[in-house]
């Protein structure tokens, strides 16, 4: 069992080059058990590289990444789906599966495991903590934007790692919905978990994380606690548009000046 | 959960039944009347039983063990084939349109196998034309792949604007093979392209019934890693699928089920569309359902509609590829018209 607040995952100067064009520039962060570690910054900024980096999709161009102790590069497909989840801003399915079953694809890792035997109880509590129980026997393909985005979070949640990567999965949700990843997030924090989540919302991103990295132009310009990272003057210049920071019952809510 | 496993068993027992028919209906009807006693006697008699139910005039028995039964095994076997090649390649390009007739496949494989013929390459061996028809087929289906897919997924327009620029060339090919060829191997080219099970020869039969059984063997083993590549390449790889390598086993064991489907009977098109299509309707799109049910049902489909090419014309016979494609022409089209207007376009 990893003891909270110690680094799992750790980018040790990572760069990464796609097409000629430098996307990722000497990158240091470290992941770590217990924590949600948002990864902000405008568009084009590198955090869905550097999650896919992360991750272990893409290999980085220079510097590396490590899992535990060893390079990430060197576990196999299976090996990485169960340490890590990702979360996906795809969101299709080539054919009409049930809710269900999309579901009991994230215990799939598990397979002729002796995990195997926790299925069940990982796809309830999945199903449970998504909100999706009412889906379960519709067609995936007739879902909306939003049932959908749940019904993937369910999946990830099914696949039970001590790691989980979240892109931006708020981004399809309504208000309710919204929180309620918030809430899953910080649960799975709560019980260990390592959380990586990519958030537009600067004020969602403030309420999810123990951590923000703030990213600009591949570089990473700042990581700490939201309150030393969500600084007026550092938004400001990052996101080339005057901000207010304001502080409202211990919550910061970043707002654009108008 | 469990309604969708008594689907299952009931579409199962529901092609077995069909199959069991389409086979005694098979081995009956035809130019030579043949009663179920004689059938059964045969058939203990060719497996060495001396029985009192053989028939007694030897023109029976021999056409039911030369003309009879390798045509209705090799209907079996190509069926099968045909229609779990369709299902893996749907899989793999994540799209309900492909089929090897359709994307060109069959006519790469047909390819292959007429240019045997003209060069005779029969001379250099009994598997020398099945395994051309299997080279064919092979670069027809890296090529379709490699130049339809985008992210993972290809897109319908794409897929068929491959599929008529692979079927062209191939065609191409096969006309100036004919043009090419002496009389004897042009005739054996154009039955190609027509597709027939006439004259189905046990060692044929044999080779064919063989490789069906390992690719759909082989299909039903990637069953649960197809499922996970319906939610794309990328999740399927963080969900630990190595996609690189599923994608060359499934190309390989496409070519492989397509090529053992033409080398010896042609080109028989749609049964890859439709088959896979109705088994989806019946059980939903699970591959390890959708995988064997595929082969058992294309397996029914061929034997009916090859009933059906030698006894709808008395005397005749319908070229097989000709009739399955009389009726998967219209069903393609249904297809098409229906996902055009559920994803708003041609997406």
């Amino acid at each position: 069992m990893t003891i909270n607040g110690t680094g799992v995952l750790f980018a040790e100067a990572v760069g990464l080059t796609l097409d000629g064009r430098v996307v990722l520039d000497d990158v240091t962060l470290d992941v770590r058990a217990g924590e949600v570690l948002s990864l902000v910054g405008p568009n084009g900024a590198g955090k869905s590289s550097l999650l896919s980096v992360l991750s272990g999709e893409r290999t980085a161009s220079s510097g590396r990444v490590r899992l535990g102790e060893r390079d990430i590069a060197s576990y196999s497909a299976v090996q990485l789906a169960r340490r890590r989840a990702v979360l996906t801003q795809e969101n299709a399915l080539s054919f009409p599966f049930r809710v269900s079953e999309v579901v009991e694809m994230g215990r799939s890792p598990w397979a002729r495991t002796p995990d195997f035997e926790r299925d069940e109880g990982a796809i309830i509590s999945a199903v449970a903590r998504a909100d999706v129980s009412k889906l379960l026997d519709r067609r995936f393909t007739e879902l909306s934007g939003g049932e959908r985005a749940r019904v993937s979070l369910a999946r990830v949640l099914a696949q039970d790692t001590p790691i989980v990567f979240l892109d931006e999965p708020t981004a399809a949700l309504d208000l309710r919905h919204q929180e309620d990843v918030l809430r899953i997030a910080r649960g799975l924090a709560a019980a260990g978990r390592a959380v990586v989540i990519v958030l537009h919302d600067l004020s969602l991103a403030a309420a999810a994380a123990d951590r923000v990295a703030l990213l600009r132009a591949g570089r990473l310009e700042a990581v700490g606690a939201p309150a030393e990272v969500m600084r007026a003057e550092l938004l400001s210049d990052i996101y080339e548009l005057p901000v207010d920071v304001v502080e409202l019952d211990g919550r910061v809510l970043v707002v654009p000046k108008r | 959960m469990n309604s969708r496993r008594l689907r299952v068993t009931l579409a199962a027992g529901g092609f077995a039944v069909l199959l069991i028919a389409g086979m005694l209906a098979s081995a009956l009807l035809g130019q030579l009347a043949v009663t179920p006693g004689e059938v059964f006697g045969a058939l203990l008699h060719g497996l060495g039983v001396p029985n009192a139910w053989a028939p007694a005039d030897p023109l029976i028995e021999s056409t039911l063990w030369v003309v009879r039964f390798p045509r209705l095994v090799m209907a079996m076997a190509v069926g099968a084939a045909l229609a779990t090649a369709g299902a893996v390649m749907q899989a793999i390009f994540g799209n309900p349109l492909a089929e090897p007739g359709v994307v060109g496949v069959s006519a790469g494989a047909a390819l292959g196998a007429a240019a045997g013929i003209v060069v005779g390459a029969d001379a250099w061996g009994e598997w020398a034309i099945a395994s051309l028809a299997f080279v064919g087929g092979l670069l027809a289906t890296l090529l379709v792949y490699f130049v339809a897919r985008a992210n993972g997924r290809a897109e319908v327009v794409t897929l068929l604007l491959t599929g008529i620029a692979v079927n062209a060339f191939a065609g191409a090919g096969l006309a100036f093979l004919i043009f090419a060829a002496d009389a004897a191997s042009r005739e054996q080219i154009v039955f190609w392209q027509l597709g027939s099970l006439s004259g189905s020869l046990w060692s044929e039969t044999g080779l064919v019934v063989v490789v069906t059984v390992l690719g759909v063997v082989a299909s039903a083993m990637l069953a649960r890693r197809f499922d996970l590549l319906a939610l794309g390449e990328r999740n399927a790889r963080h969900l630990g699928i190595d996609v690189e390598r599923l994608r060359i086993g499934s190309i390989v064991i496409v070519a492989v089920l397509t090529a053992a489907g033409v080398a010896f009977v042609g080109i028989i098109a749609f049964v890859g569309l439709v088959v896979p299509h109705l088994v989806r309707m019946l059980v939903g799109p699970g591959h390890r359902a959708l995988i064997p049910l595929s082969a058992l049902g294309g397996a029914v489909l061929l034997v009916l509609a090859d009933l059906l090419a030698r006894t709808i014309v008395s005397g005749a016979e319908l070229p097989i590829g000709m009739l399955t494609s009389l009726v998967g022409g219209p069903f393609f089209f249904i297809l098409l018209w229906r996902q055009r207007r559920r994803s708003g376009g041609w997406a």
